[in-house]
């Protein structure tokens, strides 16, 4: 519990700008972290050491590789389209930036000065369209790898974007119908108001709603939004062992690790999503018998979770080949998903009591209650 | 000068630019850029107006599908020679400044004549509530308001042309 004024400065308003510098800070300082986590890992899951010579069990590993990334030459092939060349790699990493101001990892109560308390999310902007938001992020998640491919001018490159764009834009489809579906088991399309919808123990959660659909939804999006961010076993757009390295094979330097970053930090903002959409956001769950442990603790801890589940796919799983990956997306995620967020509306519409609310009567008898008329 | 006219016309400034590179641009993926651009600066106009969702389903619908499968279509065609697909001669210049001139009439009549009518009632609150998604929502479904039919229709003319889509293809292959 914290009091509303510090001194004479009002903590309130500074919420929002305490969530961004957060969110930004968070995720550029984690992605070694992250990269060095997922070594690892693969190395335990492939019975080899992996990284263990820069610091203490190659800790140190990323920060070096980042520091030869940094100083290394930067190469310009001849015939690129300079200007887009330059543009892919921020375009890559903005949008996964961006997308994290809606998405709320914590909430923290104030005493306000009058003796009332008051629960606020932490979030950059707490606004009605939020999952729309996040949507729109990631739809322009595609134009880094994209351009990056075209401006090559290399026909890997390319080869790599095309197959991103036509990837992307048939798994945005199953993405944003489970959504959808989590949008109508809490009822709103505010994030924050969806984390608060779940509150309390385990099974409020939304995976764990609407007898087991909630979990089969919650199934599509996991698998859409692994191949959203192009991770193993959907990461054909750099399929090594066909195009070389895809769209960025003709990057190198910070240029590189700037694609490298966006991918990183696309997954964490695709990780977040579905922590606050399914799992439960930012609560812990124990319900409320939990009061010890803050709840950004256990925002990362599920974002660690799925991140885990990101690289133990990775380690386990061959890459599609890629009229498997269109016949998957469009034969199957796709009139699945349809399906599920057709049972869910029939589940919602049963579960609902019929109610004579003065808006339904006024609605029935006629256009009074137009809410336009305002305008 | 208040911030909201300032921001006016640095949007204003941006979307006539760009809109002026889509065409000006000899190369088609930079004018696909430059119309993604465009679209996103009209979507920042949206969220000025308080109309949110239609802002986000601007980006969501057009900067990030439409303009990527633009994108996709420019790339497969692969139109690397600017120069061949210089048309000569053509009527398109003459009819293109004859339409833009109607064109600009037209506003400005539009312009000269609704500044004659009579104020909106709305204040910002109203319309920040009529921007919202429950507004639209209620606006769409409410089978007591003119909009229910015309959305329905709208939806059936899209279920017409994925299902056109689809016999196209099979008849291919």
């Amino acid at each position: 519990m914290i009091p509303q004024h510090i001194g004479p400065i009002d903590l309130i308003p500074l919420v929002p700008y305490i969530a961004i510098a957060s969110i930004l800070g968070f995720i550029l300082t984690i992605v070694p972290g992250l990269i060095w986590i997922e070594r690892v890992v693969i190395a335990l899951m492939q019975d080899r050491l992996g990284p263990n010579r820069v610091g203490p069990r190659g800790l140190l590993q990323t920060i070096a590789d980042g520091i030869k990334l940094f100083f290394k030459e930067d190469i310009e092939p001849k015939a690129v389209d300079k200007k887009i060349y330059y543009l892919a790699p921020v375009l890559a990493m903005i949008p996964a930036l961006a997308a994290g101001a809606t998405i709320p990892f914590a909430s923290i109560t104030f005493k306000m000065d009058d003796g009332t308390i008051r629960t606020l999310p932490v979030v950059a902007g707490n606004v009605n369209v939020g999952v729309l938001y996040v949507l729109a992020m990631a739809s322009l998640q595609v134009y880094g790898v994209i351009l990056a491919g075209w401006a090559s001018n290399n026909k890997y490159s390319l080869l790599g974007g095309l197959r991103s764009s036509a990837q992307i834009i048939s798994y945005e489809l199953a993405m944003s119908l489970s959504i959808m579906c989590g949008v109508f088991i809490s009822g709103s399309l505010n994030l924050a108001k969806v984390v608060e919808s779940q509150a309390g123990p385990i099974w409020h959660w939304n995976v764990f709603q609407f007898y087991g659909l909630g979990f089969l939804a919650t199934c599509v999006y996991v698998i859409s939004m692994i191949a959203e961010t192009n991770r193993a076993p959907f990461d054909l757009p750099e399929a090594e062992s066909e195009l070389i390295a895809g769209f960025h094979t003709e990057y190198s330097s910070m240029k590189f690790a700037m694609f490298f970053m966006g991918e990183y930090a696309s997954m964490l903002a695709v990780s977040g999503i579905a922590t606050t959409l399914w799992f439960g956001g930012w609560h812990s769950p124990f319900g409320s018998i939990d009061h010890f442990v803050p709840g950004a603790v256990w925002f990362l801890a599920k974002i660690g979770a799925i991140f885990l589940v990101y690289v133990w796919l990775r380690a386990s799983l061959p890459r599609l080949r890629y009229d498997a990956l269109m016949s998957l997306g469009w034969k199957r995620l796709l009139p699945f998903a349809l399906a599920i967020l057709f049972g869910i509306a029939v589940v919602d519409t049963l579960q609902t009591p019929v109610e004579k609310t003065p808006a339904n009567v006024e609605n029935a008898s006629g256009r009074t209650s137009d809410p336009m008329s305002a305008i | 000068m208040n911030w909201e006219l300032l921001f006016f016309w640095m949007l204003a400034t941006v979307s006539i630019g760009s809109a002026l590179a889509v065409v000006a641009n000899k190369n088609p993926v930079r004018s696909a850029l430059f119309l993604v651009t465009n679209f996103f600066v009209l979507a920042l106009f949206y969220l000025t107006l308080s109309a949110q969702f239609v802002a986000l389903v601007q980006v969501i619908v057009y900067a990030g599908a439409i303009m990527v499968l633009f994108l996709f279509v420019i790339m497969l065609l692969n139109l690397g020679a600017p120069e061949s697909l210089r048309e000569r001669g053509g009527l398109q210049a003459p009819v293109a400044i004859v339409l833009a001139l109607s064109f600009l009439i037209a506003i400005s009549g539009a312009g000269a004549i609704s500044s004659g009518l009579p104020k909106s009632a709305a204040t910002a609150a109203s319309l920040e509530k009529g921007g919202e998604v429950e507004a639209i929502g209620h606006a769409l479904f409410n089978p007591g308001l003119p909009w229910l039919f015309a959305f329905e229709v709208t939806s059936i003319l899209l279920l017409v042309g994925v299902v056109g889509a689809i016999v196209l293809a099979k008849r291919r292959a």
